[in-house]
């Protein structure tokens, strides 16, 4: 029970930052643009709520500061994607390469400075008596709630509502989705915008609550995990929520496998989640090869209204 | 015009009418298709824009952005250290730049050269550390083929999965990359440390017979021949060859590709090996040559630059020399501009700006103004 405890703790304690980025991410993909500059964007995430943290001590104006960047960011890769047409793989990589050195040269001064106890928790007394949900729920921070109230809101958003509808739409099929009035290039520029936000606010978690502390590439790779969590959850919230918390174990394994006093070297503990990655990819290839993958139709594809295909 | 505004009155004069109609669309923007590459001058001025934008951030930082790029361009052109500075970075630009100029030939998104570097670097120094008493013209060679085939095996690793589990190589080759990078920090924190470096981490020096031979007093190494010799090789093989013609083909429309019995999974192993392999002979030339040892931070970050260097030179052979000089001063400047209290990030910042503005500049060629008479 104790083991138990402890293991859902840390999934959700490292998972959180995973689950927002991609949700933030499937939000995107589900518009029918792909996402690949999610490192670059939590990287930037991070670097501004650390810098505007240290600056100011106001989470609120940390948070604004951080959705106002990464929103700028979202407009520019909308900009190149859906305005310009630039091929979307390379646009991914550049918002990456970008955001990686600019965090590196906004973050030099504050890199290594401690800073805890940013985000307060929401404490919930009358929970604590209640076996396992007690241990978990009592004490978590207002991300971890913003994330589950999140999953559920996009849920019900993508698969309940007539917006929702009209996304989906815009990213399987975005000529007919124009052709029954749907704005698709409004829709797309919306969800590129809100998704980048909200890959911003997974940075700015893994900062302020994972690991508070700023240091060059801090994120190493989380964003492009974030990427990978996108096809294991097949667009879908709800998976998404599962698989971000089985990423968030594997990522806490290492020290967890430390700590019984295991002389595997770190670095091969820490190795495990980006083999994990590339087994599970191959894994669902394998067992979808003759099934669609469950993506957008219409994902990297530019949309240009009268161009035949 | 405004006496008319003013009164809000219907207008009298005609001339007025008409010149306010033609004023709303008399142009429109069309996406030709089949456009052409964007002009040189393009390119320019999309490097351009992102030294100013950069600039921007700089003058935030409270320094005079044209000291700044001007300490750059100095420390990187101004002297002959700084240009064969700039020479030896560009060597392994240029060698991974190839590489994925090969992959991105067939739209095969391989961002893997930073790991691929690392493998080949790590193979060349087993080389080192497991047969050290070689003479120089076996451990040279040996440490050559290890490299290489390091270097290829990482990028099948990529490959593999692409081809026969459709996983995208984007996110597995970026995987590799954090995969050889803590591999190389077990080997130089760990196995391969240095007994007697004081801590270090890092392997033992290579002996000279382990070394590049180099050019005088300068740090100018070998490498530069391997560099030439693959570019040559890449220009002749594109142009020339039944197999260049296949990887044109590819790259201009798959469908058609496939449609005219070319095997493209066969392609994709095969540039996925080559790839590799020229990143993995990036990272033996620069331990071998530069470093003297493996060691903690080798690479800064030379398999990402790579990206950009292939981007800017829009894959074109000649251009990627121009390009890898171009970025291999980018870095060299990056570090002097440290002495004036700026970080070497500078220069990655750059890098990422100059690939966005690269990348509109691109569609800007796409786009063709049509007067609407």
């Amino acid at each position: 029970m104790e083991m138990l405890t402890q293991i859902l703790i840390s999934a959700i304690s490292s998972g959180t930052p995973l689950l927002i980025a991609v949700l933030g991410g499937i939000l995107i993909e589900r518009s029918g643009i792909t996402q690949l500059g999610a490192e670059g964007l939590m990287l930037m995430g991070a670097v501004i709520s650390c810098l505007m943290f240290i600056h100011t001590g106001s989470l609120a104006l940390t948070l604004l500061c951080v959705l106002a960047v990464s929103g700028v960011l979202g407009l520019l890769h909308g900009f190149l994607c859906v305005t310009l047409h630039a091929n979307q793989v390379v646009c991914g990589l550049a918002m990456t390469i970008f955001g990686a050195g600019l965090s590196a040269y906004l973050g030099k001064p504050v890199s290594g400075k401690p800073l805890a106890g940013a985000v307060p928790k929401l404490d919930l007394p009358w929970l604590e008596p209640v076996p396992l949900l007690g241990n978990i729920f009592a004490h978590l921070d207002l991300f971890t709630w913003f994330s589950f109230v999140l999953v559920i809101a996009m849920h019900l958003f993508i698969h309940r509502t007539s917006w929702g509808l009209h996304l989906r739409a815009v990213g399987d099929n975005p000529a007919t989705a124009d052709v029954m009035g749907i704005p698709v290039i409004a829709i797309r520029y919306a969800c590129i915008v809100i998704g980048s936000m909200l890959i911003g606010i997974g940075g700015a978690d893994l900062l302020l609550v994972y690991t508070p502390t700023w240091n060059e590439g801090m994120t190493s790779g989380r964003g492009w995990i974030a990427v990978a969590l996108i096809i294991f959850a097949r667009w879908n919230p709800i998976r998404a929520l599962l698989c971000a918390y089985f990423f968030g174990v594997l990522d806490s394994l290492g020290f967890r496998v430390q700590l019984i006093g295991s002389h595997i070297p770190s670095y091969f503990l820490k190795m495990i989640p980006y083999v994990v990655t590339i087994l599970v990819l191959m894994f669902l290839g394998w067992r979808n090869r003759n099934k669609p993958s469950g993506a957008p139709e219409a994902l990297g594809v530019p949309y240009i209204r009268e161009q035949r295909f | 015009m405004s006496e008319q505004q003013t009164a809000g009155a219907l207008p009298v004069d005609n001339k007025a009418v008409k010149r306010e109609t033609s004023f709303r669309m008399p142009y429109r923007l069309e996406i030709d298709p089949t456009g052409r590459d964007s002009p040189w001058w393009v390119t320019l001025a999309a490097i351009i824009l992102a030294l100013i934008a950069c600039g921007i951030f700089i003058s935030l930082n409270g320094m005079n952005p044209i000291a700044v790029y001007g300490k750059m361009l100095n420390g990187a052109f101004g002297s002959t250290f700084g240009l064969t500075e700039t020479l030896v970075k560009a060597i392994p630009l240029l060698l991974c730049g190839i590489g994925v100029s090969f992959a991105y030939r067939i739209s095969v998104w391989n961002i893997g050269a930073e790991g691929q570097f690392l493998a080949g670097a790590m193979a060349a120094t087993a080389i080192t550390v497991y047969f050290p008493h070689l003479p120089m013209y076996v451990s040279i060679p040996v440490m050559l083929l290890a490299s290489m085939a390091a270097g290829g095996v990482w990028g099948l690793l990529t490959a593999i999965p692409k081809t026969f589990f459709q996983v995208n190589e984007l996110i597995t080759s970026l995987m590799l990359n954090y995969v050889a990078l803590l591999a190389l920090n077990y080997a130089v924190f760990g196995p391969w440390k240095d007994p007697k470096g004081f801590n270090f981490p890092g392997s033992p020096m290579f002996t000279a017979a382990q070394s590049l031979p180099t050019w005088g007093t300068s740090r100018l190494h070998l490498g530069i021949i391997f560099a030439v010799a693959a570019l040559l090789l890449y220009a002749f093989v594109i142009r020339y060859t039944r197999y260049g013609y296949e990887l044109r083909l590819i790259g201009a429309n798959a469908e058609a590709a496939r449609h005219a019995g070319i095997r493209i999974s066969k392609h994709v192993l095969i540039v996925m090996m080559i790839s590799g392999a020229l990143a993995g002979l990036a990272g033996m030339s620069e331990v071998s040559g530069v470093a003297h040892r493996l060691m903690y931070g080798i690479s800064p970050g030379y398999g990402y630059t790579a990206i950009i260097v292939a981007w800017l030179a829009k894959l074109n052979p000649l251009s990627l020399v121009v390009s890898s000089v171009l970025f291999g001063g980018l870095i060299v400047g990056g570090y002097s501009v440290q002495t004036i209290g700026l970080p070497s990030s500078t220069s990655s910042m750059i890098q990422g700006a100059i690939l966005f503005f690269l990348i509109a500049g691109g569609m800007a060629g796409k786009f063709r103004i049509r007067s609407n008479r």
